[in-house]
Protein backbone atom coordinates (compact mmCIF):
# COMPACT_ATOMS: atom_id res chain seq x y z
CA UNK A 1 0.00 0.00 0.00
CA UNK A 2 1.17 3.56 -0.77
CA UNK A 3 2.52 5.06 2.94
CA UNK A 4 2.34 8.96 3.35
CA UNK A 5 4.49 10.46 6.19
CA UNK A 6 3.13 14.03 7.44
CA UNK A 7 4.25 13.59 11.09
CA UNK A 8 7.32 15.33 10.89
CA UNK A 9 6.14 17.26 13.74
CA UNK A 10 6.38 13.86 15.86
CA UNK A 11 9.48 12.83 14.68
CA UNK A 12 11.61 12.76 11.16
CA UNK A 13 13.35 10.14 9.03
CA UNK A 14 17.26 9.91 9.88
CA UNK A 15 19.02 11.38 6.53
CA UNK A 16 20.74 8.50 4.86
CA UNK A 17 24.07 10.54 5.16
CA UNK A 18 23.29 11.46 8.91
CA UNK A 19 22.64 7.47 9.15
CA UNK A 20 25.83 6.05 7.52
CA UNK A 21 27.90 8.77 10.40
CA UNK A 22 26.47 7.29 13.29
CA UNK A 23 26.38 3.45 11.77
CA UNK A 24 30.49 4.17 11.62
CA UNK A 25 30.38 5.70 15.10
CA UNK A 26 28.48 2.32 16.13
CA UNK A 27 30.78 -0.14 14.36
CA UNK A 28 34.24 0.96 13.08
CA UNK A 29 35.36 4.15 15.64
CA UNK A 30 33.20 2.82 18.75
CA UNK A 31 35.97 4.10 21.37
CA UNK A 32 34.92 5.33 24.36
CA UNK A 33 35.58 9.23 23.87
CA UNK A 34 36.96 9.71 27.03
CA UNK A 35 39.39 6.78 26.42
CA UNK A 36 43.72 8.54 26.02
CA UNK A 37 44.17 5.81 23.20
CA UNK A 38 43.94 5.66 19.91
CA UNK A 39 40.12 4.16 19.61
CA UNK A 40 38.96 6.83 22.28
CA UNK A 41 40.98 9.98 20.82
CA UNK A 42 39.36 9.22 17.33
CA UNK A 43 35.40 9.29 18.85
CA UNK A 44 36.71 12.29 20.68
CA UNK A 45 37.83 14.34 17.47
CA UNK A 46 34.86 13.99 15.78
CA UNK A 47 32.32 14.44 18.84
CA UNK A 48 33.69 17.89 19.99
CA UNK A 49 33.30 18.70 15.98
CA UNK A 50 29.71 17.96 16.16
CA UNK A 51 29.99 20.43 19.11
CA UNK A 52 31.24 23.06 16.57
CA UNK A 53 28.87 22.08 14.34
CA UNK A 54 25.91 23.06 16.58
CA UNK A 55 27.63 26.03 18.28
CA UNK A 56 27.63 27.33 14.47
CA UNK A 57 24.04 26.38 14.03
CA UNK A 58 22.49 28.59 16.91
CA UNK A 59 24.89 31.06 16.91
CA UNK A 60 26.40 30.70 19.96
CA UNK A 61 30.14 32.11 21.02
CA UNK A 62 31.74 29.18 22.40
CA UNK A 63 31.58 25.30 22.05
CA UNK A 64 31.48 25.14 26.21
CA UNK A 65 28.10 26.27 26.14
CA UNK A 66 26.79 22.73 24.26
CA UNK A 67 26.09 20.31 26.40
CA UNK A 68 24.59 17.03 24.66
CA UNK A 69 22.00 14.70 26.48
CA UNK A 70 19.07 12.55 25.34
CA UNK A 71 16.70 14.49 24.05
CA UNK A 72 14.44 17.61 24.43
CA UNK A 73 12.70 16.44 26.87
CA UNK A 74 16.41 16.02 29.30
CA UNK A 75 17.72 19.50 27.89
CA UNK A 76 14.32 20.85 29.24
CA UNK A 77 14.94 19.22 32.54
CA UNK A 78 18.20 20.22 32.69
CA UNK A 79 17.40 23.86 31.72
CA UNK A 80 14.67 24.76 34.26
CA UNK A 81 15.61 22.87 37.04
CA UNK A 82 19.00 23.26 36.61
CA UNK A 83 18.79 27.36 36.42
CA UNK A 84 15.60 27.16 39.12
CA UNK A 85 18.09 25.21 41.94
CA UNK A 86 20.87 27.40 41.12
CA UNK A 87 19.17 30.85 41.53
CA UNK A 88 16.54 29.66 44.49
CA UNK A 89 18.46 32.18 46.58
CA UNK A 90 17.90 35.23 44.64
CA UNK A 91 13.95 34.42 44.32
CA UNK A 92 11.54 31.38 43.78
CA UNK A 93 9.60 32.67 40.72
CA UNK A 94 9.21 31.15 37.20
CA UNK A 95 6.73 32.01 34.32
CA UNK A 96 6.05 30.20 31.28
CA UNK A 97 3.07 29.39 29.13
CA UNK A 98 -0.38 26.84 28.73
CA UNK A 99 0.87 26.08 25.20
CA UNK A 100 4.40 24.65 26.46
CA UNK A 101 5.68 20.84 25.42
CA UNK A 102 5.00 18.57 28.52
CA UNK A 103 8.28 18.23 28.95
CA UNK A 104 8.68 21.79 30.32
CA UNK A 105 4.61 22.08 31.72
CA UNK A 106 5.43 19.11 33.74
CA UNK A 107 8.80 20.41 35.23
CA UNK A 108 7.14 23.16 35.91
CA UNK A 109 4.89 21.84 37.88
CA UNK A 110 6.90 19.57 39.93
CA UNK A 111 9.08 22.85 40.88
CA UNK A 112 5.64 24.05 42.24
CA UNK A 113 5.55 21.19 44.22
CA UNK A 114 9.02 22.02 45.43
CA UNK A 115 7.99 25.34 46.15
CA UNK A 116 8.75 27.86 43.58
CA UNK A 117 6.18 30.09 42.50
CA UNK A 118 4.92 29.51 38.57
CA UNK A 119 2.66 31.44 37.05
CA UNK A 120 1.03 30.01 33.62
CA UNK A 121 0.44 32.70 31.09
CA UNK A 122 -3.02 32.11 29.15
CA UNK A 123 -2.50 32.72 25.62
CA UNK A 124 -4.84 34.23 23.00
CA UNK A 125 -7.36 32.59 20.48
CA UNK A 126 -3.45 32.01 18.04
CA UNK A 127 -1.56 30.70 20.86
CA UNK A 128 0.26 33.41 21.29
CA UNK A 129 1.18 35.41 24.20
CA UNK A 130 2.03 39.36 24.24
CA UNK A 131 5.69 40.71 25.38
CA UNK A 132 2.97 42.65 27.65
CA UNK A 133 1.67 39.32 29.28
CA UNK A 134 5.33 38.29 30.09
CA UNK A 135 6.54 42.07 31.72
CA UNK A 136 3.01 42.25 33.49
CA UNK A 137 3.85 38.73 35.13
CA UNK A 138 7.25 39.91 36.24
CA UNK A 139 7.77 39.98 39.98
CA UNK A 140 10.82 41.09 42.18
CA UNK A 141 10.99 37.13 42.56
CA UNK A 142 11.10 35.89 39.01
CA UNK A 143 14.32 34.17 38.34
CA UNK A 144 13.44 32.08 35.11
CA UNK A 145 10.75 32.42 32.02
CA UNK A 146 10.47 29.62 30.03
CA UNK A 147 8.77 30.28 26.71
CA UNK A 148 8.83 27.72 23.82
CA UNK A 149 10.01 29.23 20.21
CA UNK A 150 7.03 27.45 17.94
CA UNK A 151 4.50 25.14 19.32
CA UNK A 152 5.06 21.77 18.19
CA UNK A 153 0.83 21.60 18.18
CA UNK A 154 -0.45 24.22 16.30
CA UNK A 155 3.20 25.61 14.68
CA UNK A 156 2.45 28.92 16.01
CA UNK A 157 5.72 30.94 16.97
CA UNK A 158 6.53 33.31 19.84
CA UNK A 159 7.93 36.34 19.63
CA UNK A 160 11.12 35.62 21.49
CA UNK A 161 13.29 37.85 20.67
CA UNK A 162 10.95 40.91 21.85
CA UNK A 163 10.32 39.22 24.99
CA UNK A 164 14.32 38.14 25.39
CA UNK A 165 14.83 42.00 24.89
CA UNK A 166 12.40 43.41 27.20
CA UNK A 167 13.51 40.67 29.91
CA UNK A 168 17.26 41.79 29.17
CA UNK A 169 16.56 45.55 29.80
CA UNK A 170 15.45 44.64 33.57
CA UNK A 171 17.61 45.73 36.27
CA UNK A 172 16.87 41.88 37.51
CA UNK A 173 18.65 39.11 35.97
CA UNK A 174 16.09 36.77 34.87
CA UNK A 175 17.22 33.76 32.74
CA UNK A 176 15.26 32.88 29.32
CA UNK A 177 14.96 29.67 28.15
CA UNK A 178 13.28 28.87 24.66
CA UNK A 179 12.47 25.28 23.98
CA UNK A 180 13.12 25.43 20.22
CA UNK A 181 12.81 22.02 19.40
CA UNK A 182 10.15 22.42 16.58
CA UNK A 183 11.75 26.04 15.51
CA UNK A 184 15.73 24.76 14.52
CA UNK A 185 15.98 24.23 11.00
CA UNK A 186 13.20 26.18 10.14
CA UNK A 187 13.19 29.28 11.73
CA UNK A 188 16.38 31.26 12.04
CA UNK A 189 17.78 30.30 15.55
CA UNK A 190 20.58 32.34 17.07
CA UNK A 191 20.73 32.91 20.75
CA UNK A 192 21.88 36.63 20.33
CA UNK A 193 19.14 37.58 18.11
CA UNK A 194 16.68 35.77 20.15
CA UNK A 195 18.42 37.20 23.25
CA UNK A 196 17.90 33.46 25.52
CA UNK A 197 20.37 32.52 28.07
CA UNK A 198 19.42 28.53 27.59
CA UNK A 199 18.10 26.98 24.50
CA UNK A 200 17.04 23.56 23.84
CA UNK A 201 16.66 21.18 21.10
CA UNK A 202 16.40 17.56 19.76
CA UNK A 203 17.74 15.44 16.96
CA UNK A 204 14.57 13.37 16.28
CA UNK A 205 12.87 16.15 14.52
CA UNK A 206 15.60 17.55 12.30
CA UNK A 207 16.74 14.65 10.19
CA UNK A 208 18.98 13.15 13.36
CA UNK A 209 18.71 10.53 15.78
CA UNK A 210 16.50 10.03 18.08
CA UNK A 211 17.32 10.17 21.92
CA UNK A 212 19.93 12.66 21.43
CA UNK A 213 19.20 16.67 22.60
CA UNK A 214 21.46 19.64 23.08
CA UNK A 215 21.22 22.40 25.78
CA UNK A 216 22.87 25.77 25.25
CA UNK A 217 23.72 27.39 28.40
CA UNK A 218 25.31 30.78 27.82
CA UNK A 219 28.37 31.85 29.86
CA UNK A 220 27.87 33.30 32.81
CA UNK A 221 24.27 31.98 33.64
CA UNK A 222 23.76 30.73 37.03
CA UNK A 223 22.92 26.93 36.71
CA UNK A 224 23.67 23.57 38.29
CA UNK A 225 23.65 20.72 37.19
CA UNK A 226 20.79 18.20 37.67
CA UNK A 227 22.58 14.62 37.32
CA UNK A 228 25.69 13.87 38.79
CA UNK A 229 28.61 11.03 38.05
CA UNK A 230 31.80 11.65 35.84
CA UNK A 231 33.31 14.89 33.83
CA UNK A 232 32.03 14.35 31.09
CA UNK A 233 29.68 17.57 29.29
CA UNK A 234 31.86 19.83 31.63
CA UNK A 235 29.97 17.64 34.38
CA UNK A 236 26.63 19.52 33.01
CA UNK A 237 25.78 16.15 31.89
CA UNK A 238 27.74 12.96 33.31
CA UNK A 239 27.97 9.64 31.74
CA UNK A 240 29.39 8.18 28.78
CA UNK A 241 28.45 10.24 25.54
CA UNK A 242 26.41 8.86 22.75
CA UNK A 243 28.94 9.67 20.32
CA UNK A 244 27.43 8.29 17.47
CA UNK A 245 24.10 10.49 18.03
CA UNK A 246 26.17 13.45 18.71
CA UNK A 247 28.17 13.27 16.04
CA UNK A 248 24.79 12.26 13.68
CA UNK A 249 23.42 15.63 15.30
CA UNK A 250 25.65 17.63 14.25
CA UNK A 251 25.81 16.48 11.10
CA UNK A 252 22.38 17.07 10.97
CA UNK A 253 21.48 20.04 12.62
CA UNK A 254 24.42 21.77 10.09
CA UNK A 255 22.78 20.50 7.19
CA UNK A 256 18.84 21.94 8.50
CA UNK A 257 20.17 25.31 8.96
CA UNK A 258 22.03 25.13 5.42
CA UNK A 259 18.82 24.16 3.76
CA UNK A 260 16.55 26.22 5.95
CA UNK A 261 15.68 29.21 3.77
CA UNK A 262 14.80 26.90 0.67
CA UNK A 263 13.00 24.49 3.03
CA UNK A 264 11.31 26.64 4.36
CA UNK A 265 9.98 28.33 1.41
CA UNK A 266 8.93 24.65 -0.11
CA UNK A 267 7.17 23.60 2.73
CA UNK A 268 4.85 27.38 2.87
CA UNK A 269 4.17 26.61 -0.93
CA UNK A 270 2.81 23.18 0.39
CA UNK A 271 1.34 23.90 3.06
CA UNK A 272 -0.74 26.99 1.92
CA UNK A 273 -2.17 24.49 -0.88
CA UNK A 274 -3.22 22.21 1.56
CA UNK A 275 -5.16 24.49 3.86
CA UNK A 276 -6.60 25.97 1.23
CA UNK A 277 -7.80 22.89 -0.39
CA UNK A 278 -8.97 21.46 2.94
CA UNK A 279 -10.81 24.67 3.79
CA UNK A 280 -12.39 25.45 0.70
CA UNK A 281 -13.55 21.67 0.64
CA UNK A 282 -14.48 20.50 3.87
CA UNK A 283 -17.76 23.08 5.60
CA UNK A 284 -17.46 23.31 8.97
CA UNK A 285 -13.37 23.23 9.16
CA UNK A 286 -11.32 25.68 10.76
CA UNK A 287 -7.45 26.44 10.81
CA UNK A 288 -6.25 26.32 14.05
CA UNK A 289 -2.88 28.56 15.24
CA UNK A 290 -1.64 31.66 13.78
CA UNK A 291 -2.44 32.41 9.68
CA UNK A 292 1.05 33.48 9.14
CA UNK A 293 3.47 33.42 12.34
CA UNK A 294 3.26 29.83 12.06
CA UNK A 295 5.81 27.11 11.28
CA UNK A 296 6.34 26.56 7.29
CA UNK A 297 5.20 22.92 7.26
CA UNK A 298 2.70 22.93 10.13
CA UNK A 299 -1.40 23.35 9.77
CA UNK A 300 -3.58 21.97 12.27
CA UNK A 301 -7.43 21.91 11.75
CA UNK A 302 -10.45 21.20 13.69
CA UNK A 303 -13.13 19.86 11.86
CA UNK A 304 -16.73 20.03 13.52
CA UNK A 305 -18.82 16.98 14.13
CA UNK A 306 -16.35 14.60 14.07
CA UNK A 307 -13.52 13.02 16.64
CA UNK A 308 -10.01 13.02 15.83
CA UNK A 309 -8.74 9.46 16.31
CA UNK A 310 -11.44 7.96 13.78
CA UNK A 311 -10.23 10.49 11.20
CA UNK A 312 -6.49 9.20 12.10
CA UNK A 313 -7.28 5.75 11.88
CA UNK A 314 -9.40 6.20 8.73
CA UNK A 315 -6.07 7.86 7.23
CA UNK A 316 -4.07 5.30 8.22
CA UNK A 317 -6.06 2.90 6.34
CA UNK A 318 -5.02 4.66 3.38
CA UNK A 319 -1.82 4.96 4.26
CA UNK A 320 -1.50 8.43 5.47
CA UNK A 321 0.34 9.11 8.82
CA UNK A 322 -1.00 12.17 10.85
CA UNK A 323 -1.81 12.98 14.02
CA UNK A 324 -4.52 14.15 16.22
CA UNK A 325 -3.62 16.74 19.11
CA UNK A 326 -0.01 15.38 20.20
CA UNK A 327 1.26 12.18 19.44
CA UNK A 328 2.00 12.50 23.62
CA UNK A 329 -1.71 13.01 24.70
CA UNK A 330 -3.21 9.90 22.18
CA UNK A 331 -3.05 8.27 26.00
CA UNK A 332 -5.16 10.49 27.55
CA UNK A 333 -8.83 11.61 26.72
CA UNK A 334 -8.81 14.90 27.59
CA UNK A 335 -8.66 16.80 24.42
CA UNK A 336 -4.90 18.65 23.74
CA UNK A 337 -4.02 21.40 26.51
CA UNK A 338 -2.67 23.42 23.81
CA UNK A 339 -6.16 24.16 21.70
CA UNK A 340 -8.37 24.21 24.81
CA UNK A 341 -5.58 27.07 26.04
CA UNK A 342 -6.27 28.74 22.52
CA UNK A 343 -10.11 28.77 23.92
CA UNK A 344 -11.25 26.54 21.23
CA UNK A 345 -14.62 24.69 23.26
CA UNK A 346 -13.79 21.15 23.86
CA UNK A 347 -16.23 19.08 21.59
CA UNK A 348 -14.40 20.86 18.54
CA UNK A 349 -11.12 20.24 19.74
CA UNK A 350 -11.64 16.50 19.89
CA UNK A 351 -11.93 17.08 15.95
CA UNK A 352 -8.31 18.04 15.67
CA UNK A 353 -5.76 17.07 13.42
CA UNK A 354 -2.01 17.71 12.64
CA UNK A 355 -0.73 17.96 9.76
CA UNK A 356 2.92 18.35 9.44
CA UNK A 357 5.51 18.27 6.53
CA UNK A 358 9.16 17.14 5.45
CA UNK A 359 11.61 17.59 3.19
CA UNK A 360 10.67 14.52 0.95
CA UNK A 361 6.63 15.41 0.73
CA UNK A 362 5.41 16.05 -2.89
CA UNK A 363 2.71 18.29 -3.81
CA UNK A 364 1.33 15.23 -5.38
CA UNK A 365 1.11 13.95 -1.88
CA UNK A 366 -0.87 16.90 -0.86
CA UNK A 367 -3.54 16.08 -3.51
CA UNK A 368 -3.57 12.05 -2.30
CA UNK A 369 -4.18 13.32 1.44
CA UNK A 370 -6.94 16.05 1.09
CA UNK A 371 -8.56 13.38 -1.50
CA UNK A 372 -8.40 10.96 0.63
CA UNK A 373 -9.78 13.25 3.57
CA UNK A 374 -12.41 15.28 1.81
CA UNK A 375 -14.39 11.41 2.11
CA UNK A 376 -13.17 10.60 5.40
CA UNK A 377 -14.73 13.51 7.30
CA UNK A 378 -17.97 13.05 4.73
CA UNK A 379 -18.69 9.36 6.23
CA UNK A 380 -18.14 9.88 9.70
CA UNK A 381 -19.92 13.11 9.72
CA UNK A 382 -22.85 11.15 8.46
CA UNK A 383 -21.85 8.63 11.52
CA UNK A 384 -22.47 11.03 13.61
CA UNK A 385 -25.33 12.27 16.11
CA UNK A 386 -24.18 15.76 15.90
CA UNK A 387 -23.72 16.82 11.98
CA UNK A 388 -28.40 17.52 12.08
CA UNK A 389 -27.37 20.79 13.86
CA UNK A 390 -29.46 21.63 17.11
CA UNK A 391 -27.56 21.43 20.74
CA UNK A 392 -27.23 18.42 21.94
CA UNK A 393 -29.03 17.35 25.17
CA UNK A 394 -25.96 16.94 27.75
CA UNK A 395 -26.60 13.42 29.29
CA UNK A 396 -25.49 11.75 32.91
CA UNK A 397 -22.62 9.96 31.27
CA UNK A 398 -21.33 6.99 32.94
CA UNK A 399 -18.66 6.49 31.01
CA UNK A 400 -17.29 10.16 31.07
CA UNK A 401 -17.45 10.23 35.32
CA UNK A 402 -15.71 6.81 34.60
CA UNK A 403 -13.04 8.08 33.10
CA UNK A 404 -12.38 11.29 35.31
CA UNK A 405 -12.04 8.71 37.92
CA UNK B 1 -3.69 -1.42 19.26
CA UNK B 2 -7.27 -2.63 18.04
CA UNK B 3 -7.85 -5.98 17.57
CA UNK B 4 -9.08 -6.76 13.89
CA UNK B 5 -12.74 -7.07 14.52
CA UNK B 6 -12.65 -3.31 16.25
CA UNK B 7 -11.31 -2.43 12.60
CA UNK B 8 -13.70 -4.49 10.76
CA UNK B 9 -16.34 -3.06 12.62
CA UNK B 10 -15.02 0.79 12.82
CA UNK B 11 -14.33 0.33 8.67
CA UNK B 12 -17.54 -1.47 7.93
CA UNK B 13 -19.91 -0.23 10.95
CA UNK B 14 -23.11 -2.47 10.96
CA UNK B 15 -26.39 -0.48 11.26
CA UNK B 16 -25.21 2.68 10.89
CA UNK B 17 -28.22 5.81 11.01
CA UNK B 18 -31.49 6.56 11.63
CA UNK B 19 -34.82 5.24 11.87
CA UNK B 20 -37.28 8.45 11.34
CA UNK B 21 -40.21 6.66 13.09
CA UNK B 22 -38.41 5.26 15.80
CA UNK B 23 -40.52 3.66 18.77
CA UNK B 24 -37.71 4.80 20.89
CA UNK B 25 -34.66 6.48 20.99
CA UNK B 26 -31.81 6.53 23.87
CA UNK B 27 -28.75 9.02 23.74
CA UNK B 28 -25.60 9.13 26.33
CA UNK B 29 -22.38 11.43 26.42
CA UNK B 30 -21.54 14.35 26.05
CA UNK B 31 -19.58 16.06 23.21
CA UNK B 32 -17.41 17.99 25.38
CA UNK B 33 -16.14 14.75 26.77
CA UNK B 34 -15.14 13.10 23.08
CA UNK B 35 -18.39 10.44 22.46
CA UNK B 36 -21.96 10.53 22.04
CA UNK B 37 -23.94 7.78 21.22
CA UNK B 38 -27.56 7.29 19.59
CA UNK B 39 -29.71 4.54 19.56
CA UNK B 40 -32.66 4.01 17.45
CA UNK B 41 -35.15 1.13 17.81
CA UNK B 42 -38.18 -0.22 16.14
CA UNK B 43 -39.96 -2.69 18.21
CA UNK B 44 -42.50 -5.05 17.97
CA UNK B 45 -44.06 -7.75 20.26
CA UNK B 46 -41.32 -6.74 22.67
CA UNK B 47 -38.24 -7.64 20.29
CA UNK B 48 -35.97 -5.65 18.82
CA UNK B 49 -36.70 -5.98 14.68
CA UNK B 50 -34.64 -3.12 13.67
CA UNK B 51 -31.77 -1.09 15.31
CA UNK B 52 -29.76 2.14 14.56
CA UNK B 53 -27.24 3.94 15.59
CA UNK B 54 -25.54 7.29 15.37
CA UNK B 55 -21.86 7.70 17.19
CA UNK B 56 -19.44 11.03 17.51
CA UNK B 57 -16.48 9.60 18.66
CA UNK B 58 -13.54 7.52 18.38
CA UNK B 59 -12.62 3.96 16.93
CA UNK B 60 -13.46 2.11 20.24
CA UNK B 61 -16.95 3.94 20.35
CA UNK B 62 -18.15 3.54 16.73
CA UNK B 63 -17.17 -0.35 16.74
CA UNK B 64 -18.92 -1.04 20.12
CA UNK B 65 -21.58 0.97 19.21
CA UNK B 66 -22.15 -1.11 15.43
CA UNK B 67 -21.31 -4.40 17.85
CA UNK B 68 -24.21 -3.38 20.36
CA UNK B 69 -26.72 -2.97 17.34
CA UNK B 70 -25.55 -6.58 16.12
CA UNK B 71 -25.80 -7.66 19.44
CA UNK B 72 -29.26 -6.02 20.38
CA UNK B 73 -31.14 -6.85 17.12
CA UNK B 74 -34.16 -9.63 16.93
CA UNK B 75 -33.55 -9.76 20.78
CA UNK B 76 -36.19 -9.55 22.72
CA UNK B 77 -36.59 -6.02 25.42
CA UNK B 78 -35.44 -8.25 28.65
CA UNK B 79 -32.79 -9.97 26.43
CA UNK B 80 -31.53 -7.14 25.30
CA UNK B 81 -31.48 -5.33 28.81
CA UNK B 82 -28.70 -8.36 29.61
CA UNK B 83 -25.88 -6.99 27.45
CA UNK B 84 -23.05 -5.50 29.49
CA UNK B 85 -20.39 -2.94 28.25
CA UNK B 86 -17.93 -6.29 28.98
CA UNK B 87 -20.19 -8.39 26.74
CA UNK B 88 -19.69 -5.52 23.99
CA UNK B 89 -15.75 -5.49 25.04
CA UNK B 90 -15.72 -9.80 25.05
CA UNK B 91 -17.44 -9.99 21.66
CA UNK B 92 -14.74 -7.62 20.02
CA UNK B 93 -11.45 -9.37 21.27
CA UNK B 94 -11.39 -6.58 23.96
CA UNK B 95 -10.77 -2.83 23.71
CA UNK B 96 -7.35 -1.40 24.87
CA UNK B 97 -7.54 -0.75 28.43
CA UNK B 98 -7.54 3.73 27.94
CA UNK B 99 -10.76 2.76 25.76
CA UNK B 100 -12.87 0.73 27.66
CA UNK B 101 -14.92 4.09 29.44
CA UNK B 102 -16.70 3.60 25.41
CA UNK B 103 -18.05 0.35 25.73
CA UNK B 104 -19.99 1.46 28.64
CA UNK B 105 -21.55 4.02 26.65
CA UNK B 106 -23.05 1.14 23.75
CA UNK B 107 -24.41 -0.81 26.29
CA UNK B 108 -25.74 2.36 28.31
CA UNK B 109 -27.37 3.74 24.62
CA UNK B 110 -28.74 0.75 24.29
CA UNK B 111 -30.69 0.36 27.60
CA UNK B 112 -31.58 4.46 27.75
CA UNK B 113 -33.64 3.38 24.42
CA UNK B 114 -35.36 0.67 25.53
CA UNK B 115 -35.85 2.45 29.10
CA UNK B 116 -37.38 5.37 27.02
CA UNK B 117 -39.63 2.66 24.96
CA UNK B 118 -41.07 1.65 28.62
CA UNK B 119 -41.67 4.92 29.39
CA UNK B 120 -43.12 5.79 27.03
CA UNK B 121 -45.49 2.74 27.21
CA UNK B 122 -46.39 3.48 30.53
CA UNK B 123 -47.64 7.16 29.64
CA UNK B 124 -49.55 5.30 26.68
C1 LIG C 1 8.13 21.51 21.47
C2 LIG C 1 8.75 20.22 21.91
N1 LIG C 1 9.54 20.20 23.00
C3 LIG C 1 10.12 19.06 23.42
C4 LIG C 1 9.93 17.86 22.78
C5 LIG C 1 10.57 16.62 23.34
O1 LIG C 1 11.69 16.20 22.64
P1 LIG C 1 12.24 14.73 22.79
O2 LIG C 1 11.24 13.85 22.10
O3 LIG C 1 13.56 14.72 22.11
O4 LIG C 1 12.35 14.42 24.24
C6 LIG C 1 9.11 17.83 21.64
C7 LIG C 1 8.88 16.56 20.92
O5 LIG C 1 7.81 16.00 20.90
C8 LIG C 1 8.50 19.04 21.20
O6 LIG C 1 7.70 19.04 20.13
S1 LIG D 1 -14.53 8.23 22.36
FE1 LIG D 1 -14.01 7.97 24.39
S2 LIG D 1 -12.14 6.98 24.45
FE2 LIG D 1 -13.23 6.60 22.70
Amino acid sequence: MRRVYFDHAATTPVDPEVAELVMKYMTESYGNPSSVHSFGREVKKPLEYAREQVRKAIGAAHVGEIAFCSGGTEAANMALRGAAYANRQKGNHIITTAVEHHCVLTTCEQLAKEGFEVTVLPVDQYGRISVEDVANALTDQTILVSIMHANNEVGTIMPIAEIGKMLKSQERRIIFHTDAVQSIGKLPVDVDQLNVDMLTFSGHKIYGPKGIGVMYLRRGTWWQPIMYGGGQERRRRPGTENAPAIIGLGRAVEMAVANREEEAEKLTKLRDKLVDRVLSSIPNSRLNGHPTERLPGHASFCFEFVEGESMLLSLDMQGIAISSGSACTSGSLEPSHVLLAMGIPKEIAHGSLRVTLGKYNTEEEVDYFVDNLIPIVERLRKMSPLTGGGACTPCACAGCDQSKK
Amino acid sequence: MYSEKVMDHFTNPRNVGEIPDADAVGQVGNPSCGDIMKIFLKIKDDRIEDIKFQTFGCGAAIATSSMVTEMAKNKTLDEALKITNKAVAEELDGLPPQKMHCSNLAADALHAAIENYRQKQKGA
